[in-house]
């Protein structure tokens, strides 16, 4: 029913060269894991792709010792505008090496190459030569210049790379060493980031990078090694990691989940409102933990924007993430897959109303179409819970007040959304929301620049910009 | 003649601007530094903590919507009626802490002065720790400094009216509310500070006193779902009760400002952190142009 009939057009793949095993990353070697290895596989077509070695307790203890020394003796004592040449080299080699990473991080995560292409890839190079500039200038951060020492962070699989750039920049930047742990479903690019600190020359063990599940992140946050615990991922993983924190000197800094309002008011630029929100719920799958993932429309508009978003959704093309023209791509597992399939059966269940276009999925790999529940109320499960994918809840509202108390209601606080063409509207919305990030008129934007993190139960602690540094400096609050 | 019998004041809780006994009819004996008998405390329980959340909450949205000029002024004018009771304050320093005339009222000259540099800082803070962030795009980007919210500080145990000003000041100066737990030991400090308060233009629950013991009282606040962050600096030293507020804290993750080994000195400036530690950064973005 396309108006436009597309010829395929796949991003190849013969630019990545795939080991069949990959070993962990320590003290600038790769060495095997003591673990039992794991396989990551690509999502869109459940293939294997590689077998991963696993980091028991002595393999992260052997990281964790390899980023003391190297903080001891070489990272530490190095001069601010010495480090600060080695991130612009890392910044460099990624914009060098983008479109090889690129398709690495498609095949290995499920999302689309325009977006690996677009987004991922030239953010996280950017965050390099961000924080790159910072590391001879922190005296005037108002932070301090003091680094706290070794790093233990803990990234997720909805942006890999793009969320390795955003702890290793500032945290290398300030002075520290890290020990990293990638997701266990998407550990690819950053094992070629390892090779990448091998490329720049970078002094072993400053960055170490350890692979393994939950298991394996839990150690590395107990080490009594590490002075800094940095976590990316859900939000009852971070409340055991503040109670596992809990009575130590370790500084920590929480990015979980969110449910953020986006919010539609009748005076809205309606074009750029529904691309909006249609980006701000389907960008990555709604793998996005600040996914506008409850939609607030203004009643007197609200069959209008319903169904222009229905058909605004009926042209997003779903399927082979590496075809250039696809906006929508695979779910990551089929553990999310199965999460997200359980929440919308119980949205459905609980009265809400469903509509996916019509869209044909894969046969195989994990698949889940754009859907979109209108009647939700504030008690049902889909407009409290995070569920993490391409769904949207609906819920309405009269008065500008009603918003923002629709919009507070959760327990989250990590970013939302205004959409009005009221310049005092929008400030003063703005200024009610109890979100670490407030989108006007534009929806899911980030920079190196801009601090990013959230309040309440959506973490603590600011990534980006110079508020980030404040998470690798001693002294600073964070 | 008979000689006059003086009138002595009862010592009560201080919550959402009124000056209640403890709802559990407990108070507690209070001696002055030489073991003799001062008055009796109230003793809060958890139905007072309660309270107090209670009223915290709901005097925060507009405390942090008074503009900053005014919460300036405000914080001002609780250091002109310490001032005014300087003596009163003196004569308690020296019951509490036991110090000379002349140290307790160096003490209670700093608490004054914290106050006015605290007083100062309402409409400066967004300046110093917000700041424009120049993206790579037509985006006009702000990042600014927001309360946290609703505040449970324990004070300090030893410093009874200096160290209570430098843990309480910076919490509100910025739009948060309060919910104080008084050193248990030296506690008529902070009922004097209340009744200081309670006629400086502070709003009805915008600051909350409990006297009583931390170790009982303090749980309840670290669990409480409506609390936003903790300051444990009132058990420092006590790194067993600290790990567990810290652990009931990360229910809701709320933000803990850690207890120091040890009181601190609270004669040094004390720098931007005891704001900070309560304070989130908001990022707004709108595009440019379009």
């Amino acid at each position: 029913m396309s108006i436009f009939e597309y010829a395929p057009a796949p991003e190849s793949r013969a630019i990545v060269d795939i080991k069949g095993s990959y070993g962990l990353f320590v003290n600038g070697e790769f060495t095997d894991g003591h673990g039992t290895p794991f396989k990551t596989v690509n999502p869109a077509t459940e293939e294997v792709l590689a077998e991963v070695a696993e980091a028991d307790a002595s393999d992260v203890d052997a990281a964790v010792k390899a980023a003391r020394k190297a903080y001891d003796k070489v990272w530490g004592p190095m001069p601010g505008r010495e480090r600060a040449k080695y991130l612009y080299r890392i910044a460099r080699i990624l914009q060098e090496r983008a479109r090889e990473i690129s398709v690495l991080e498609t095949i290995d995560n499920g999302k689309p190459i325009k977006e690996s292409r677009d987004v991922d890839v030239p953010t996280a190079a950017a965050f390099f030569f961000y924080y790159a500039g910072w590391a001879d200038k922190l005296e005037h951060s108002g932070y301090g210049s003091t680094p706290l020492g070794v790093a233990g962070q803990v990234i997720p699989w909805n942006f890999p790379l793009l969320m390795l750039a955003w702890k290793i920049a500032p945290a290398l930047a300030c002075g520290n060493t890290v020990v990293l742990k990638p997701a266990e479903t998407t550990p690819l690019t950053a094992l070629l980031f390892a090779e990448i600190c091998q490329q720049a020359d970078l002094p072993p063990g400053v960055v170490n990078i350890i692979t393994g599940a939950g298991a394996t992140g839990e150690t590395l946050v107990g080490h009594p090694g590490i002075d800094k615990v940095a976590f990316t991922g859900s939000t009852g993983v971070g409340k055991a990691i503040a109670r596992t924190v809990a009575g130590s000197d370790k500084k920590i800094t929480l990015e979980l989940g969110g449910k953020a309002a986006n919010i539609v008011f009748d005076d809205a630029p309606m074009d750029q409102a529904i691309e909006g929100i249609v980006n701000g719920i389907f960008f990555n799958q709604g793998h996005v933990c600040c996914a506008g993932s409850r939609l607030l429309v203004q009643e007197s508009v609200a069959d209008e924007v319903l169904e222009r978003l229905k058909r605004r959704m009926s042209t997003l093309r779903l399927g082979d993430p590496l075809d250039k023209n696809t906006d929508v791509g695979a779910i990551n597992s089929a553990a999310q897959l199965a999460r997200i399939h359980e929440l919308s059966d119980v949205g459905e269940a609980e009265g809400a109303g469903r509509w996916s276009p019509e869209c044909e999925l894969p046969a195989n790999g994990f698949w889940f179409p754009p859907t979109v529940f209108t009647g939700v109320s504030q008690a049902h499960r889909i407009a409290r819970e995070e569920i993490f994918g391409p769904v949207l809840s609906v819920l309405t509202f009269r008065t500008p007040s009603e918003a923002v108390e629709k919009a507070n209601n959760t327990p989250y606080g990590l970013s939302a959304g205004i959409w009005t063409d009221k310049g005092s509207r929008i400030l003063d919305i703005a200024g009610r929301l109890r979100a670490g990030v407030v989108w006007a008129n534009t929806f899911n934007k980030f920079d190196p620049t801009s601090p990013f993190g959230g309040y309440k139960e959506s973490g603590y602690g600011r990534e980006g910009g110079r508020h980030g540094l404040a998470a690798y400096l001693k002294g600073a609050d964070a | 003649m008979s000689t006059r019998i003086d009138v002595r004041k009862t010592y009560k809780l201080f919550i959402g601007g009124a000056f209640p006994r403890s709802e559990s009819g407990y108070s507690y004996v209070v001696n002055d530094h030489k073991g003799a008998f001062v008055a009796n405390a109230a003793l809060a329980s958890r139905k007072d903590a309660r309270d107090a959340v209670g009223a915290a909450r709901k005097a925060q949205s507009g405390w942090a919507g008074r503009t900053a000029y005014n919460r300036a002024q405000i914080l001002y004018r609780v250091a002109e009626v310490m001032e005014d009771r300087r003596w009163q304050f003196v004569q308690a320093v020296q019951q509490s802490e036991g110090l000379s005339g002349s140290k307790a009222e160096r003490v209670v000259d700093e608490a004054v002065d914290r106050w006015v540099w605290y007083a100062g800082w309402a409409d400066k803070l967004a300046q110093v720790v917000g700041n424009a962030n120049p993206v790579a795009g037509p985006f006009f980007n702000l990042s600014t400094p927001e309360p946290t919210g609703v505040v449970a500080v324990l004070a300090p145990e030893r410093s009874s009216l200096l160290g209570l000003v430098s843990v309480l000041a910076p919490v509100i100066v910025s739009g948060n509310t309060a919910v104080l737990v008084s050193s248990y030991s030296r506690p008529l400090p902070a009922v004097n500070l209340a009744e200081v308060l309670a006629t400086s233009d502070v709003p009805g629950g915008v600051v909350n006193i409990l006297t009583g013991k931390a170790a009982t009282v303090a749980p309840w606040l670290a669990a409480h779902m409506d609390v936003n962050a903790i300051d444990l600096t009132g058990v420092a030293g006590d790194a067993a009760l600290a790990t567990d507020l810290e652990v009931a804290a990360a229910d809701n993750l709320k933000r803990v400002r850690r207890a120091p080994a040890a009181e601190p000195d609270w004669s040094a400036e004390p720098g931007l952190e005891p704001m900070t530690a309560f304070l989130e950064t908001k990022t707004v973005w709108h595009p440019m142009g379009v």
